[in-house]
C-alpha cells in the first residue's frame, strides 16, 4: 500500500482554494497566466503559493527570473520565497536537465510532490499544470478534489479545437471551472467567448497580445509593469472577487 | 528532512487501514523501504515514534522496517538491473535530486547495457506499507 495519498489533504488543510491552470494546449500561456495571476492575488493583499507541476517543462521560475529554485527541508519541502509568492517548481530538484518521464513516473512525482511539502497557511494556491488532458491532470483531478479550474485560451483556431475539448472533460468529469482567460488576443480578433462551448462559465479577463512581455521576462520590476501584468491583475480580482467555481458548469455536451 | 513527512503518511495511513479493519489497536506495522528514495532511517524511525502518540490504535504498535533493493528493468532493450550497480557514477547532488523526488533517477542513470533512461523502477522505489495488525 501506498501511504502518501494519505497525506495529500492534511499538507494543503491550511490553503484556501487552490487553483489549478489550464487549457489542454501548449504554448497558450499557462505558466504566464499561472505567474500572473499568482502575483495578481498576491497583489490584492492574499497569500499565494505556486506550484510548477509542468514536469517536463517548468518554465516559472524563468519568468519570475528565478536563476536557480530551491527548496528547504523541514519536516517536509517547505517552497522557496520569490517575488513575495510560496513557490514550488520541479526545476528545484531536476535543475536545468530535460527529465525523461513516462506517465507512472509523473504521476509518482506529482504525488511525492503533494504529499511531503508543507504549504502552510495560503488563501490561494495557483497551481500551473502541464499541457494536455493526461497523467498530471488525472493527478491533480484525483488528489486535490478541492482544486477548481481556470481555462486559459487564445484565437487561434488550432488551440480552440484542444480547449472546447478541455472543456468538455471538465464538464463530463462535473468539475468546477471558475471561467476562462482569454490570453493573446490582437485588437482586431474576435473573442474566444463566441467561437467555444464555454456555456454559463465567466470571462474572467481578455489579456492583449503584449509584445513588451517577452523582453520582460524575469526581471520582476519589468514585468509588472507590462500591459499583460497589469491585466492580469484584472483577471486575478476576477477571481478573488467573484464566485467560487462550481461543479456542473452549463457546458453543453459535444459542440 | 522530509523523512517526517513519509513518516505522517504512513501513521495517517496505517491508521486509517487499522479503523477500516476494526482494529482497536495495532501490534505490529510493516513497511518496505525502497533503496531508491535513501531515507535516513533513524529520522524516519524518530518521526514514526512521536508521531503515533497522537494515533490511539498505534501507541503500542512496533514498526518492523524491510529494506528493498532498488530493481530496474530498461524499456528499450530489456535489460534488468539493481541500482547499486549503477550508484558508483553518482555524484552527492544527484543522489541528493533522486532522495528528494526519487522519478529523477531517470535524469542521472541510464540502462548499463543501452544506455537509455527509458527504464521502469520494479521495486524499491519508496516507502510503502506492507502489513497492519
Amino acid at each position: 500500500m501506498d501511504p502518501r495519498p494519505a497525506v495529500v489533504a492534511r499538507r494543503l488543510a491550511r490553503v484556501g482554494r487552490i487553483l489549478a491552470v489550464t487549457g489542454g494546449k501548449g504554448g497558450i500561456g499557462k505558466s504566464s497566466v499561472s505567474v500572473g495571476l499568482a502575483l495578481g492575488l498576491a497583489g490584492e493583499g492574499a497569500r499565494v503559493g505556486l506550484l510548477d507541476l509542468d514536469l517536463t517543462g517548468p518554465s516559472d521560475h524563468v519568468i519570475l527570473g528565478v536563476e536557480r529554485p530551491t527548496l528547504t527541508e523541514d519536516a517536509g519541502l517547505v517552497p522557496m520565497l520569490a517575488a513575495g509568492l510560496r513557490f514550488l517548481s520541479v526545476a528545484a530538484i531536476v535543475g536545468e536537465r530535460a527529465a525523461p518521464l513516462r506517465g507512472e513516473d509523473i504521476s509518482n512525482a506529482v504525488l511525492e510532490l503533494l504529499a511531503v511539502t508543507n504549504w502552510g497557511r495560503l488563501d490561494a494556491l495557483v497551481v500551473d499544470m502541464p499541457p494536455g488532458f493526461g497523467d498530471a491532470l488525472l493527478d491533480v483531478v484525483r488528489l486535490l478534489p478541492r482544486a477548481e479550474y481556470v481555462v486559459v485560451a487564445t484565437p487561434s483556431p488550432l488551440v480552440l479545437e484542444t480547449v472546447g475539448k478541455a472543456l468538455e472533460l471538465l464538464r463530463r468529469l462535473d468539475l468546477p471551472v471558475v471561467g476562462l482567460v482569454e490570453n493573446m488576443r490582437r485588437d482586431d480578433e474576435p473573442s474566444v467567448m463566441g467561437r467555444l462551448p464555454v456555456g454559463g462559465l465567466p470571462l474572467l479577463g481578455s489579456v492583449g497580445y503584449d509584445a513588451l512581455y517577452e523582453t520582460a521576462l524575469g526581471d520582476l520590476g519589468r514585468l509588472l509593469a507590462t500591459r499583460f501584468m497589469r491585466e492580469m491583475a484584472g483577471v486575478a480580482h476576477s477571481v478573488a472577487a467573484g464566485p467560487r467555481g462550481a461543479p456542473g458548469m452549463r457546458v453543453p455536451p459535444g459542440r | 528532512m522530509h523523512e517526517w513527512a513519509l513518516a505522517e503518511a504512513v501513521i495517517v495511513k496505517a491508521s486509517e487501514v487499522a479503523e477500516q479493519n476494526g482494529l482497536a489497536s495495532v501490534s505490529r506495522v510493516e513497511l518496505r523501504i525502497g533503496e531508491l528514495q535513501a531515507i535516513d532511517r533513524d529520522s524516519f524511525e524518530f518521526g514514526l515514534g512521536l508521531l503515533r502518540s497522537e494515533y490511539p490504535r498505534l501507541t503500542g504498535a512496533v514498526f518492523a522496517l524491510a529494506s528493498e533493493p532498488a530493481e530496474l528493468r530498461c524499456r528499450r532493450c530489456g535489460h534488468a538491473w539493481y541500482l547499486a550497480e549503477s550508484v558508483s557514477g553518482l555524484s552527492e547532488e544527484d543522489r541528493e535530486a533522486i532522495h528528494l523526488l526519487p522519478e529523477a533517477v531517470h535524469l542521472y542513470v541510464t540502462c548499463p547495457a543501452c544506455a537509455s533512461p527509458d527504464f521502469e523502477v520494479l521495486a524499491g522505489r519508496g516507502v510503502s506499507l506492507v502489513s497492519v495488525s
